[in-house]
């Protein structure tokens, strides 16, 4: 276990280095054996925070449950709601902010908040090089040179070592509520929460668990603004039967973390889709499945080693295995394969950033 | 402004070049005589000219890819252009380059409010965007304040922002997917209907990128359902600072206004003038904007309003109507135009952290007193924004370059204080010799390393966003 103390030590480091390394942040989300591992554990600590401009700066070791401890003393979150894949992944580190980053990893308010990706506004990392790099900073709105802050968010260790990540982040709401209609079916679940994600009321959750013939619907704001709004969508969504409130409040967080499908037996899948081809995907799925983003996320458990990839062709969309063996990951592929040009640019990406070879990306 | 020199091989073949193009496009998609080009010499930048080699306006994707790979065989730069309406000199032609257009390709391709979606051409204006889907009760929501005119392919290669981005987010945050057509002709398709990409985050990358990746000739692009209302409030000071503050604590406060427009004394007064508002004249006006549902409005203005007040506001207008919210956002929609009837002037556009405004608005009438120079100050307050206006005499000689160097002092100032050159107009050519006030060697070794990826021969939109010293050695290598 490699872990430098500095980003200037880090940097000495992976100049030094010949790999293959494994960049992991409290090691929660991502599995690779047998490869030196390199941690962050030693860049910690919230650098900046101000409330009143809406950013914070930490260090990509940073442990979330200390920023979520930080921004909840102010009243504030991040938008894109952090899942924390621990207890699915059956492991028991310590989730940092920096590997949220690094698999962009979002929550139910992805759908209409943006992805991790979208509340970054900055980032500074090592490549394998050993070169330090800063990109985008700590404001919202900055259009100065390539994006690399979108590079970064999403690319699973793949190019550099994140060391300092910054983030819009955004008051909490006075209160949220959940509505809940029962029985649809995928077709007409799938369309109800279009129909609402459609309406002008702000619905920023939207889930369906065939398990339980539950459609969710949440709202957030104030709380006499909630109220009126849920009346107006129940009433509007009338045709889809009756809503009724939920007052289930570990339900999201529940529904974030994927806490349905802890301690499965089977390999774990999230697949990208468009709504409106979200249950025709469902109907093809071989085990238990949720749907989340009003249809566009499919949490789907497949037997072990079973290649889900083969059940939809022409998806359009993607499929990434969560939950497997290292050998189903090594032979199935973690990420969905991309369209040969796609690919091409991707490898030279990887060859820019990382010439030796030393990362190997995380699963 | 320096840009490289034209490669006379180029220049010397242009009659083998075009006969090449007219046998992908028809006659009247390609532009080669002198007299014509002149309309493509330059975009809102109008300081900056230099007309191409030729343009070519083609219809589809596959004739966009077949002039690639031409220009690509010849080794003959490309200049993608949308509307020109670039503030950066970010469409800017040299002498050797072929200019294409994208301006005939307007099509929607498809929309789905299932999926709340739309699909088009990137030629498309912005606002045509909303007009496609608006009678449905959706709209696109990035408005930069030039939709009428510019197109959608700008507002990608520039991740342009508009007012109401403090809640929307910038294109960026509402783009699914692309169709990118690289510099040898391939087409990629990144993203589409789904949303976050399966690997690296080429669709984000491509954002932003000014051109110099690849020509974005198809574009998915969120949709989202019209709010039911709309009002402003405006609130008037007699302190930048006390202004600075109350912008402060309405963010704190957990309202989300769509926007927070901030405008100053010399602003209001020229706006006020020129449109009629009926402004007051105070040292900062803050124009508040909240949306939803009429119960919804007053609850969040009454918070607004009542923040305000406790910051002694010389001026608190609330809107009774939609003649009176229209009057609110006269003046504020005008100023560029306000601006433009007293003066020549410059737009900045560097950003700031929020906490930064009042020491930098001082720094910078310091700055602006110290050159001899006016500058106006309006801009989007709720994320730091700025838009410092310099207003100069293009007649007067050396007054541009007076206000250039302003310009880049203002700049500096942002950088220093946390913010960053660009907020929403891009780097261009404009900003181009700055990028070494914010970023380190390293930071545009990485940056640049991007582009040899997805442009290895250095053939598009050359001469922007890295200062020509940083890329020198590329473009020679490139060259050989
Ligand atoms: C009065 C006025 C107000 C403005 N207000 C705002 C504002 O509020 N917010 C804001 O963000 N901007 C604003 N702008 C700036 C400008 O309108 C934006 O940058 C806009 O996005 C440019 O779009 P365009 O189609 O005119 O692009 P162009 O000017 O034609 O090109 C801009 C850049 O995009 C590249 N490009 C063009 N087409 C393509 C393509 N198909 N593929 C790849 N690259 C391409 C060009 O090479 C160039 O680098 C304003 C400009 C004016 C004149």
């Amino acid at each position: 276990m490699i872990e430098p103390r500095s980003e200037d030590e880090l940097a000495a480091m992976l100049r030094a280095g010949d790999g293959p390394l494994v960049p992991r942040g409290g090691d929660t989300r991502a599995a690779v054996a047998g490869r030196a591992r390199l941690s962050t554990a030693g860049l910690t600590g919230i650098t900046l925070y101000e409330p009143g401009a809406l950013t914070l700066v930490a260090r990509a070791g940073t442990p979330m449950a200390e920023i979520d401890r930080a921004l909840a003393d102010e009243g504030q979150r991040l938008a894109f709601e952090p899942p924390s894949m621990a207890a699915v992944l059956g492991r028991d580190g310590v989730s940092t902010i920096g590997g949220v980053v690094a698999t962009n990893a979002s929550g139910p308010r992805r759908m209409v908040a943006g992805a991790c990706r979208d509340s970054l506004i900055g980032v500074r990392l090592v490549d394998g090089t050993g070169m330090i790099v800063s990109n985008g900073g700590r404001v919202m709105k900055n259009v100065t040179g390539y994006d690399l802050v979108k590079l970064m968010a999403g690319s699973r260790g793949m190019l550099g070592v994140l060391t300092e990540v910054s983030f819009k982040t955004l008051p909490c709401p006075e209160t949220a509520l959940t509505l809940r209609a029962s029985g649809l079916s995928p077709e007409r679940a799938v369309a109800a929460m279009s129909a609402a994600l459609g309406t002008p009321f702000e619905v920023t959750g939207a889930a369906h668990d065939p398990a339980l013939g539950a459609t969710w619907l949440r709202l957030e704001g104030f709380e006499a603004s909630v109220a009126a709004r849920a009346d107006r969508l129940a009433a509007a969504l009338s045709g889809w039967g009756a809503w009724d409130r939920d007052a289930d409040a570990e339900l999201w967080p529940r529904l974030r973390d994927a806490a349905d499908f802890v301690g499965g037996a089977g390999d774990l899948w999230r697949i990208s889709v468009r709504p409106s081809r979200a249950a025709g995907v469902a109907a093809r799925l071989p085990g238990r499945w949720r749907m989340d983003w009003g249809g566009g996320l499919i949490w789907a458990e497949t037997p072990r080693g079973h290649d889900l990839r083969a059940d939809l062709p022409g998806l359009e969309g993607h499929a990434t295995l969560v939950r497997a063996s290292p050998a189903t990951h090594d032979r199935l592929g973690t990420l969905h394969p991309e369209p040969a040009p796609v690919g091409a640019l991707t490898a030279g990406l990887k060859s820019r950033f990382d010439p030796r070879g030393l990362f190997r990306a995380a699963a | 402004m320096e840009m490289p020199d034209p490669d006379a091989r180029v220049i010397s073949a242009k009659a083998d070049i075009v006969r090449r193009l007219s046998a992908v496009v028809g006659k009247d998609a390609l532009i080669h005589a002198p007299e014509e080009l002149r309309a493509y010499e330059c975009d809102a930048l109008t300081a900056y000219r230099c007309p191409p080699l030729a343009v070519v306006l083609p219809s589809t994707t596959e004739e966009v890819s077949a002039v690639m790979a031409i220009c690509h065989a010849a080794r003959v730069p490309v200049v993608p252009r949308g509307a020109g309406t670039s503030l950066a000199g970010g469409s800017l032609p040299t002498a050797d380059s072929v200019v294409i257009g994208v301006a005939r390709m307007t099509e929607v391709l498809e929309t789905s409010h299932d999926d709340r979606l739309i699909r088009v051409q990137t030629g498309r204006t912005n606002l045509s965007v909303t007009g496609a889907v608006e009678e449905d009760g959706f709209f696109y929501a990035p408005d930069p304040s030039s939709q009428l005119a510019c197109a959608i392919a700008g507002n990608i290669a520039m991740n342009s922002g508009g007012a109401h981005c403090l809640k929307y987010g910038v294109t960026t945050n509402n783009l699914l997917g692309v169709t990118l057509v690289q510099m040898d002709g391939t087409v990629v398709e990144l993203g589409g209907g789904h949303m976050d990409a399966a690997g690296l985050d080429l669709l984000g990358l491509v954002c932003g990128s000014e051109g110099q990746l690849g020509l974005v000739t198809e574009a998915t692009l969120r949709i989202l359902p019209k709010p039911e209302g709309a009002r402003p409030v405006l609130i008037g000071f007699d302190s930048l600072e006390v202004a600075g503050a109350c912008v402060a604590d309405i963010i704190r406060a957990g309202v989300l206004p769509v926007a927070i427009e901030f405008m100053d004394r010399p602003c209001i007064r020229a706006t006020d003038a020129f449109s009629g508002a009926g402004y007051p004249d105070c040292e900062a006006l803050l124009i508040v904007e909240v949306e939803g549902a009429e119960a919804e409005i007053d609850q969040q203005l009454e918070l607004i309003c009542a923040i305000a007040r406790r910051h002694d506001p010389v001026e608190l207008r609330q809107s009774g109507s939609p003649e009176e919210s229209a009057r609110i956002w006269l003046g504020r929609k005008s100023a560029f135009g306000a601006m433009g009837q007293m003066a020549d002037y410059i737009c900045l556009d560097g950003t700031i952290p929020v906490s930064e405004l009042p020491r930098v608005l001082r720094g910078t009438a310091e700055l602006a007193e110290s050159y001899g120079l006016k500058v106006a100050n309006v801009f989007h307050a709720g994320d730091g924004n700025m838009h410092p206006l310099i207003l100069y005499d293009a007649n007067r000689p050396g007054d541009l370059a007076k206000a250039e160097d302003l310009g880049a002092d203002i700049l500096r100032l942002c950088v220093e204080a946390g913010g960053c050159l660009t907020g929403e107009h891009g780097v261009g050519i404009e900003k181009r010799d700055l990028m070494t006030a914010q970023f380190t060697g390293d930071d545009l070794e990485a940056q640049m390393r991007v582009k040899d990826v997805f442009d290895p021969d250095w053939l598009l939109n050359p001469a922007k966003v890295f200062p020509l010293a940083a890329s020198a050695s590329r473009r020679a290598l490139a060259a050989e």
